[in-house]
């Protein structure tokens, strides 16, 4: 009986996303009296043994190029053979892309339940219950999972892992890699910024910003908090920022520590993709903006005159000049 | 060319989310339904598309859900699918619901699959992962663009940091989201015609629920917003940095 724990790599480095993922399936496997084993496919430049860190006793490799473009089909087929191997009750997914492409699949080849978007430990006392998101962040579902091996997926920034001193033992899986069906032809990524479903803290703006040549008010103050920039549905439908900017019902669902929307009114959509954020700051001209009744802190000014201002006293706490 | 365009009814986006039954039920009375805007917007809007490009075309729609769905289900018609098959069950496992259309799309034989990312009641992400995956069949998940190029399709994806391009033989198995397509309005003639546009409604094949749901809850209410005064931004940084503990 173990907990493996699946660890999704961008460009040789396990992902943040991942790590947290690597933390909750260690509390899983302390709660459930268990080993947490790890998988982790593809080239990697980051020490595995690091990964004891978060409670990870052993982890199991695939040094092998292919695996470095996730291919569902594959993946799903080598983490089922590892998960058999092992003898795994619970497989712990971090609900990220990567996650909702696999999680699915893998859960039909084991005849295993599947909970996405979980937002905390499983409640093991009376059956195996775990408690996820539902209605795009406006309730919680606690979903019992009925089958004998159980797949968790969670939500990124969901769970605060506690470090500890231990390294993990890793062993290479002797793994068939199939030939992906899918050929990737072209990859495109954005280096340099800090991606958005990863992020602590995002800074936001809205149509209140008037035109896309007054977004440096938001990607100054996100440079300076190291954040990640999004943008509300209008801004990214009249083409102001990209569409992967886009948060919110029909765009990207995020959960960082502070959500900072600045000329955004909080429409009940862009609501349902930012409520699950920790803190929440609106910036807005308008006192009766119904984001307001959403966030932690507000200041109903210009956008204009405010943001210069909040930039200033960011540096001065940071000392930077 | 035959596509399968998987739908699903989900309260409208302002519907105000409550439970009953001692929270174990969705308080569905006065709650207008629409169509999963995932699977409308993108999966069966890009799927019309391609029809406009070749008329030999079928789109073919499936649900599972008890009558209630067919106003949506016609919705879907008068937008633009030919014809629709509905699997009356009711349930919200992803497996259950998967393995019902997956009977379907097995019978139908069909080169494209399209789900939407993901329903915006209960956020699975799911449907087209096992849906693949019970078919043997490639899956590329949160599609942005999709076209054809002979018996291929060639299909950007958003993945972590970035996007990529895959080029894939069909059959295949995609779930759509922002950027396949945009928004339609179904016109007079899509409304009146899809009155007489066949719905088959088919009993569901026997299938075990891997999972089910015990109970709901409402986040706790927020505190309420402490503003500050629009002269005083500093007290807002020393907020979120002394009581929030955010920066």
């Amino acid at each position: 009986m173990s907990v493996l724990i699946f660890l999704d790599q961008a460009n040789g480095q396990i992902k943040k996303s991942s790590l947290e993922a690597a933390g909750y399936g260690a509390a899983i496997a302390k709660q459930t009296g268990s080993a947490a084993e790890a998988i982790v496919l593809g080239t990697v430049s980051d020490d595995l043994n690091e990964l004891g860190h978060y409670g990870v006793t052993k982890v199991h490799t695939v040094k092998n190029d292919a695996l470095n473009n996730v291919d569902a089909q594959v993946f799903t087929k080598i983490i089922a053979d590892a998960a058999t191997a092992i003898g795994a009750t619970v497989i712990v997914f971090s609900n990220n892309f990567n996650g909702k492409a696999i999680a699915p699949r893998l859960s039909v080849r084991l005849k295993a339940g599947l909970v996405s978007g979980a937002v905390s430990l499983p409640d093991t006392s009376n059956g195996f219950i775990v408690k996820k998101n539902v209605f795009s962040g406006k309730a919680f579902a606690n979903v019992a999972i009925n089958t004998a091996i159980k797949i968790i997926s969670l939500n990124p920034n969901s769970f605060t892992v506690s470090l500890t001193n231990a390294t993990a033992e890793v062993v290479e899986f002797a793994a068939t890699v199939d030939t992906a069906k899918v050929q990737v032809t072209d990859t495109n990524k954005i280096v340099g910024e800090v991606p958005l479903s990863e992020a602590e803290i995002v800074v936001s703006g809205g149509r209140g910003l008037k035109g896309p040549e007054n977004w440096a008010l938001v990607t100054d103050l996100a440079k300076l908090l190291g954040a990640a920039t999004a943008c509300s549905r209008p801004v990214a439908d009249i083409g102001w920022r990209q569409h992967h900017e886009h948060v919110g019902q029909t765009g990207l669902a995020i959960a960082p520590n502070l959500y900072f929307a600045i000329g955004i009114s909080g429409a009940i959509q862009h609501l349902a993709g930012v409520n699950r954020s920790k803190t929440i700051v609106v910036i807005n001209k308008d006192p009766e903006a119904p984001f307001f009744k959403a966030a932690d802190y507000g200041i109903v000014g210009d956008a204009f005159e405010v943001m210069p201002k909040v930039i200033e006293a960011v540096k001065k706490m940071k000392g930077v000049a | 060319m035959k596509i399968l365009v998987c739908i699903s009814k989900t309260p409208d986006t302002t519907a105000k989310i409550a439970f009953v039954d001692n929270n174990t039920k969705f308080a569905a009375d006065a709650i207008q339904w629409i169509i999963n805007p995932y699977d409308e917007w993108y999966a069966l809007v890009r799927a019309i598309e391609l029809k406009e490009a070749d008329v030999t075309t079928a789109i073919h729609l499936v649900t599972v859900g008890t009558a209630d769905t067919d106003p949506i289900i016609r919705k879907a018609l008068a937008l633009g699918g030919d014809e629709a098959i509905r699997i009356n069950a009711d349930s919200h496992d992803s497996y259950y619901i998967a393995s019902q259309i997956a009977a379907i799309a097995k019978e139908g034989i069909y080169d494209l699959i399209f789900t939407g990312k993901e329903t915006i009641d209960y956020n699975g992400s799911s449907i087209g992962g096992m849906v693949a995956e019970l078919l043997d069949l490639p899956y590329v998940s949160l599609a942005t663009k999709f076209t054809l190029e002979g018996t291929s399709a060639i299909i950007i994806r958003e993945i972590e940091g970035g996007e990529e391009t895959d080029k894939v033989q069909l059959p295949v198995v995609v779930s759509c989201q922002k950027g396949m397509a945009e928004q339609r309005i179904p016109n007079m003639k899509g409304i009146m015609g899809a009155r007489s546009k066949p719905l088959k409604v088919v009993e569901p094949a026997a299938v075990e629920a891997f999972t089910s749901i015990a109970s709901f809850d409402l986040p706790p209410a927020k505190a309420g917003v402490k503003l500050v005064s629009a002269d005083n931004p500093e007290e807002l940084v020393r907020l979120l940095h002394e009581e929030a503990k955010v920066i």
